[in-house]
């Protein structure tokens, strides 16, 4: 009996640490907002940020947008070449990429690349006491310290989304044309009359709700360290929040990529 | 220096994310900042059954214009259909609209096809000549059904 009784307090536990956490994270995402009303506007951390999220990840999203497409433009040419509508592959590589694979699979490595280190950055300082030294200067950590790495999320994830695609487009142009000789002009023009600007705007809608949440997730999960069991155990619990941080947010990513793509 | 070197690199990376954005709202997904000069039509159909808004509109083949909108008109049920005709593209008053079908399974689109009249369709006017679209299955059923009636 008591061992039942402890099952459900541990569930019961759980609930209670999930629901903190996300309320946490959301009340962060009201806090930069606020932030973001008041002055002092300050910019140039924001370029930084959006240096290390945004431009630093660049090679990364050029080599899996071109690999992502050369499998895509693989696995369509195998599956439209059964029902002898090859023509369609750009179509179905354009689609793919634009509405579902770029916005998921850049976040997934923006989570990878920069996320991580988001939290693990803000997780040692939190432990060292560093976020208590900036607010003993009355200097507000979440306007210095979340709030750029916030918005240069929201601005990055959709331009690497963009650049990925781009990038995709051509890897499958690469496989499709290149390789297997389906006509130039059936896959792009293809491409072009599948492709409606509702297709574009639905990745750039997705793109921009998983930058906000991939970098929200990562922050809260670094700064409020120190509230949940891994704040006292110094490095260790830095390893484990990033760990946790990377798996939350990459299951928000997926989770979130379905309730959008269900909505719209 | 080094100060520099970030803001250089992050501009680079802003603008290489706006320009892939730009090729493909534009040129991929057809979003038009300006409206492609040309003129309206509308057009009557009984049925465009499978034929969608921002639809193709060819003569002879070649694209010259898409489908802007379509309506329902209770009064007369029929489907309301406005051509954007792009210009130096002039059509007859007696030219035929006809909803046809790429290939067998492909898309619907609008062929139009020119008349003998020596007057022009200016911006407004209404195409009378239409051909509705042609289902398939209709077509067999009829077959199946009016051979057995002749036995």
């Amino acid at each position: 009996m008591s061992s039942l009784a402890k099952n459900i307090e541990s569930l019961g536990a759980f609930c209670l640490t999930a629901l903190e956490q996300t309320g946490r994270t959301f009340n962060m995402l009201l806090q930069v907002i606020w932030e973001l009303l008041h002055p002092p506007y300050r910019f140039y951390p924001i370029v930084r940020q959006m240096y290390f999220i945004g431009a630093r990840s660049l090679t990364l999203i050029i080599v899996s947008g071109i690999t992502i497409g050369m499998v895509l433009g693989l696995q369509f040419y195998n599956i439209l070449q059964r029902f002898g509508s090859v023509e369609l592959l750009g179509a179905g590589v354009a689609l793919g990429v634009i509405r579902e694979l770029g916005p998921v699979m850049t976040a997934l490595m923006v989570v990878g690349r920069a996320g991580s280190s988001i939290t693990a950055e803000l997780g040692i300082m939190r432990i060292t006491e560093q976020v208590d030294a900036l607010e003993c200067m009355a200097i507000s950590p979440d306007k210095f310290l979340i709030a750029p790495k916030v918005i240069a999320g929201l601005l990055s994830v959709p331009l690497l989304t963009m650049v990925f695609d781009f990038v995709a487009l051509f890897g499958g142009y690469f496989v499709g044309v290149k390789m297997f000789g389906v006509a130039e002009g059936s896959y792009w023009n293809g491409m072009i009359d599948a492709v409606e600007w509702q297709d574009v705007r639905l990745g750039l809608e997705k793109s921009i709700v998983f930058g906000v949440l991939v970098t929200l997730i990562c922050c809260s999960r670094g700064f409020y360290m120190h509230l949940t069991k891994a704040g006292s155990q110094g490095a260790e619990g830095v390893s484990s929040a990033t760990t946790d941080a990377v798996v939350l947010s990459s299951i928000a990513v997926l989770f979130s990529d379905f309730l959008i793509g269900a909505l719209a | 220096m080094n100060k520099i070197n970030v803001q250089l690199i992050t501009g680079l990376f802003v603008m290489l994310g706006i320009a892939a954005f730009t090729y493909q709202a534009v040129t991929i997904g057809g979003a038009s900042i300006r409206e492609v000069p040309g003129y309206t039509l509308t057009a009557r159909f009984d049925s465009i059954s499978g034929l969608r808004k921002g639809g193709i509109i060819e003569a002879a083949g070649v694209r010259v214009g898409t489908i802007s909108s379509i309506k329902f008109d209770p009064d007369n049920y029929k489907a309301i259909v406005n051509l954007r005709i792009n210009e130096g593209v002039p059509l007859q008053q007696d030219a035929i609209a006809s909803v046809r079908t790429q290939g067998i399974i492909g898309e619907k689109y609008i062929k139009l096809s020119a008349g003998g009249f020596p007057d022009l369709l200016t911006d407004g006017m209404e195409i009378h000549e239409t051909e509705s679209a042609v289902s398939l299955e209709e077509l067999v059923s009829k077959y199946i059904f009016d051979g057995g009636t002749k036995k």
